[in-house]
């Protein structure tokens, strides 16, 4: 797999094992922000919202939100 | 210093808080209760003579050298196996005492060759001691028969064994038994026919069950058995106190010495982590260090195609530096990065990340702890605040259950799995902890002598989490949670809502089974003995965090400590065992990349302020790339120039074709190791390193303990590994001018609240200190979360089971999990080039009789390993250790390269590699895979190295 489909998986992996969490969302966004280097997170925004699961999607977003607020 | 063997006391210490105050030879002692008279006579400094004690082991009482006369009493009893008593008065020397003790010495030295000037422990044998302390000057019997002119037992690769020099004291028996735990020697025969052996008659050392430990040779009083080193060297004439660089035990050892040679290694009795003991690595396997295949000179060239060019330091740091800024220039800071060693001390590894942090300006920084410990970082963190076990190794004495998941004590922490042996069998009518071990394959600590595991769950690999999950399922539901613990030190709440998801039906063991397969009532019975059973201790491995979901399962494993109170005091816990010597230590001193030493995230400015204060430079606020992001952007072509320092990806990373693609793209590796490593094949520039026994720093072991690591010789490569950093660091223009690694610790101590009250000079004091070290606990903290956990309330997490994506089919029916081996470390660097190699040539696949025999496969065989990732070839061993539908192997060659065939498949949270699930096939093989020939050829190329042609 190349690097974004390995982002992909790994945001999936996350949101998968941080599902039962009280938010699920906000602690997505919060691991990816705390654990990814920048290009990562720009690699992951760029490719958009394909083939990742509602939860990562969500905290995709919500990354977006704070990318494009600073 | 001349040489003196560590001070003997006779008998072990009592550990009784009673004194009792008695005369020897008319001056008052006080020792604690319990300790024997001979014990009490040694701490004042009385020597009384004796030869079948040793404080290492129980009495025993045979030797009848080490008699005394007590007031009021009969006889003259043995010193050794008589307890001191309140008012007691001894005599140690009276005419009588002195008639008894030659007529034992004349006996004993008329069956002992006479050969003291020829003989290799001249000047350090207890019974030539013994002899001259007794006065014995002739011997009057005519002896016929004797024990004198049996053959010698040359097996072992390390130590000798010369029956005719035994006066039968038993010493080697009762270490090996007591100390070792092993049980591998005996007396055979009786009376006159006793002798020590090895098992069987027919056995010798190296055939037998003996570990090489090397207790037995510690204990012996005469040079029965002795190192082959000292035969070879003679006896030693200087000691320095230092620290093991094997694994994360963290052994103290005597580094015996004649000048600059290494003459031995023994234990020192007074490490807190080994008590005395040793492994056949530490004591024995440190011949690597003066290997003819060290790399001395530095080393550069353009392409990894041409051979390679030795250079003077100089001109290698100005290379480096050049490059590194070159790279920097064109494709940006980002493209730059370093790997830590695990191996190395806390102060080269605080170095690196300095270096990559303050110099790369950026925080690509990251360590071998990522392909190991990092979910024991993060999951740790999370549930009670930071990223270190809880309790010191003394604390397993108090234990009475131990849980071992994932682990392989005996193989990956032997010296620390003796002293848990030792508690597992019992002790002076103490009867012993209960064990369960969670472990796909029937390690040797299920079942080994006098040692039998209550529970052994063996899972199916993959599924730690669904089985700790129906152990908690099991603890809530049966009421066995100590609440009163929990409401006082965790969140009520969020322990509410843990204990309602695992008490949901579909976490019971039952409804589990058929994902785990674990008997369902095996495990009931199990959870029921943690948590009911006394102090409860959990020790785990890499089986536990090199797992997709190795975060997940370091939590769960919290959680069950927390929700049954085993934490804060003596004999529970929650205990990683370290696979290197220095890994905890480089995960302290901030080799992460998302954080500064202390564990400190990058974005809290507070701390990122200290440093950039400190360092007088700004810091990135964001995190960097772990390994295996650093290898993608490299294969991306972003990522360009790597320092490794003292690791070696290629082999020990998974998915060796994608590590290997990695550091092809890149065009400036920089490795720094001892060897021309697997990693060095994609080098640029080689920076040669220095050895433990070379340089002065720290290292932290397992149990948070910092210990001092001592120079013992001069740098065979002229500079220490600090100052190699340190001379790129100033190379690159940053102005670093320690002198000693003191001062780079004063400068972690500044800058890290956990460490504030750590320097050598304290080091030196205390011997050891664990941290965290301050204002609260000046002397260091053996036991964690005494009073409150470090986040305040500890934090149950729900860790839902997630399959991982490594699934088995047609293809790839097997699970393949891979594990290490007692007589190798790691990768092998060091202990395949020492006389180890003889317990294990080669990587062998383990398969059980089932699966081997529906592929005709026989023990010996040669098999083609195969995975999605890749295929190696290797030969097999057929055994019922792994269940069917498992095979194990080690990664100890590189010739086998276990890891081209696992995947790049990691923990969700730290991306720590899924090394222990990769589904396989195994097919009988004939011949190296083409990845075996096309390494092979390319190692043979990239390890040319040019030689001067001669000026005419």
């Amino acid at each position: 797999m190349n690097t974004v489909e390995r982002l992909v998986h790994m945001a999936n992996q996350i949101a998968k094992n941080l599902e039962t969490d009280d938010d699920p969302v906000g602690a997505v966004a919060y691991h990816i922000q705390q654990f990814w280097d920048p290009r990562m997170k720009k690699l992951i925004r760029e490719h958009g919202h394909e083939g990742l699961s509602p939860i990562a999607s969500a905290a995709l977003g919500k990354l977006d939100e704070r990318h494009n607020a600073a | 210093m001349t040489y003196q063997p560590q001070k003997d006391f006779g008998t072990p210490a009592s550990r009784s808080a009673e004194a009792v105050t008695l005369t020897i030879d008319g001056r008052t002692v006080t020792v604690p209760a319990g300790s024997s008279v001979m014990r009490a006579a040694a701490e004042q400094g009385t020597s009384i003579p004796k030869l079948c004690a040793t404080d290492n082991v129980k009495s025993f009482g045979s030797c009848r050298l080490c008699l005394v006369e007590i007031d009021g009493r009969k006889g003259t009893p043995a010193s050794c196996t008589t307890p001191v008593e309140p008012g007691m008065v001894v005599h140690t020397q009276t005419p009588h005492l002195a008639k008894l003790r030659k007529g034992v010495m004349e006996l004993y030295i008329s069956d002992h060759p006479l050969d003291c000037l020829t003989c290799a422990a001249n000047g350090d044998c207890e019974l030539q001691d013994q002899a001259g302390a007794v006065g014995l000057r002739d011997v009057r019997y005519d002896v016929q028969e004797t024990h004198l002119g049996q053959e010698k037992d040359h097996s072992n690769p390390y130590f000798d064994f010369d029956p005719s020099k035994c006066i039968a004291c038993s010493r080697c028996i009762r270490a090996c038994d007591e100390v070792q735990g092993t049980l591998a020697l005996t007396m055979e025969g009786r009376g006159w026919d006793s002798k020590i052996s090895a098992g069987f008659a027919s056995e010798d050392f190296f055939g037998s069950e003996c570990v090489s430990c090397g207790a037995c040779v510690q204990a012996c009083p005469t040079a029965t058995l002795i190192e082959k080193k000292v035969v070879e060297v003679g006896t030693p004439e200087r000691s320095v106190v230092t620290t093991c660089a094997y694994c994360g035990v963290g052994c103290t050892f005597r580094a015996e010495m004649r000048g600059e040679q290494l003459v031995r290694m023994v234990p020192w009795k007074d490490g807190k982590a080994n008590r005395g003991h040793s492994c056949v690595k530490g004591r024995f396997a440190w011949g690597y260090a003066q290997h003819q295949e060290r790399i001395l000179k530095p080393m550069i060239r353009a392409s990894i195609n041409d051979p390679w060019r030795e250079v003077e330091w100089d001109e290698a740091f100005a290379y480096t530096a050049s490059e590194l800024k070159r790279i920097s220039d064109k494709y940006g800071r980002h493209a730059l990065g370093g790997i830590t060693s695990s191996r190395c001390t806390n102060e080269e590894t605080f170095l690196v990340q300095k270096l990559v942090r303050a110099g790369f300006g950026n925080n690509n920084v990251d360590t071998c702890a990522r392909v190991c410990h990092s979910p024991t970082g993060y999951g740790l963190k999370t549930t009670f605040g930071t990223s270190a076990g809880t309790q010191d190794f003394d604390s397993v004495e108090d234990s009475d259950v131990i849980l071992i998941i994932g682990a392989n004590p005996t193989d990956g922490h032997p010296v620390f799995a003796s002293r848990m042996k030792r508690r597992l069998r019992g002790q002076d009518g103490r009867p012993g902890a209960k064990l369960i071990v969670i472990d796909p394959r029937r390690t040797d600590i299920v079942r080994s002598p006098h040692i039998e595991a209550q529970h052994h769950l063996p899972l199916r690999p993959g599924t730690n989490v669904a089985v700790l999950t129906a152990m908690a399922h099991v603890i809530v539901t049966e009421g066995l949670a100590d609440e009163a613990f929990i409401k006082e030190r965790c969140d009520w709440d969020e322990y509410n809502h843990w204990a309602e998801f695992v008490s949901l039906p579909r976490n019971s063991p039952e409804s589990l089974q058929p994902v785990t397969l674990v008997d369902a009532e095996e495990l009931r019975a199990a959870a029921r003995l943690y948590a009911t059973g006394g102090n409860g201790a959990i020790y785990y491995g890499l089986g536990v965090t090199e797992h997709s979901q190795g975060s997940s399962t370091v939590m769960a494993i919290a959680n069950l400590a927390m929700a049954t109170g085993n934490i804060g005091r003596r004999g529970v816990g929650v205990n990683p065992l370290r696979g290197q010597n220095n890994v905890q230590g480089a995960c302290d001193m901030g080799s992460f990349p998302h954080e500064l030493s202390g564990y400190r995230h990058i974005s809290d400015g507070d701390a990122r302020r200290l440093f950039e204060a400190d360092w007088g430079v700004p810091l990135d606020p964001e995190p960097g790339l772990r390994i295996p992001n650093m290898l993608d952007a490299a294969v991306d072509g972003v990522f360009k120039a790597l320092y490794c320092q003292g690791e070696d990806i290629l082999q020990s990373d998974p998915n060796t074709a994608h590590v290997s693609a990695g550091l092809a793209a890149m065009e400036c590796v920089i490795v720094h190791d001892l060897f021309l490593n697997e990693t060095a094949n994609y080098a640029h520039i080689f920076l040669p390193g220095s050895t433990f026994l070379e340089k002065n720093g720290t290292f932290t072991n397992a149990e948070r303990r910092i210990q001092p690591v001592r120079k013992v010789m001069t740098p065979m490569n002229g500079l220490e590994d600090w100052e190699v950093t340190q001379r790129l660091a100033q190379a690159m223009g940053l102005d670093w001018n320690y002198s000693h690694p003191s001062e780079i610790m004063d400068e972690i101590a500044r800058l890290t609240p956990t460490f504030a009250g750590v320097s050598f000079a304290k080091l030196d004091e205390e011997g050891s200190l664990q941290w965290p070290v301050n204002e609260a606990a000046p002397n260091g903290s053996p036991i964690m979360h005494i009073d409150g956990f470090v986040r305040g309330k500890g934090k149950f997490v729900v860790t839902d089971y997630v399959p991982t994506d490594e699934k088995t089919g047609p293809r790839f029916p097997l699970l393949l999990t891979t594990g290490r081996i007692l007589s190798q470390y790691n990768v092998g660097a060091q202990t395949r080039r020492t006389e180890n190699i003889a317990w294990h040539t080669e990587d062998l696949l383990e398969i059980h009789p089932v699966d081997a025999e529906d592929r005709g496969i026989k023990s010996g065989d040669w098999v083609k390993l195969a995975s999605r990732a890749g295929e190696t070839t290797l030969r097999a061993t057929v055994t019922d250790r792994v269940a069917p539908g498992v095979v194990y192997t080690t990664f100890h060659h590189a010739v086998t390269q276990a890891n081209v065939v696992t995947t790049d498949y990691s923990d969700w949270a730290t991306n720590c590699p899924e090394y222990k699930v990769t589904a396989v096939q195994i097919s009988a093989s004939n011949g190296p895979t083409d990845w075996q020939e096309e390494y092979e050829a390319l190692s043979e190329r990239s390890r040319r190295i040019a030689t001067e042609v001669p000026a005419e």
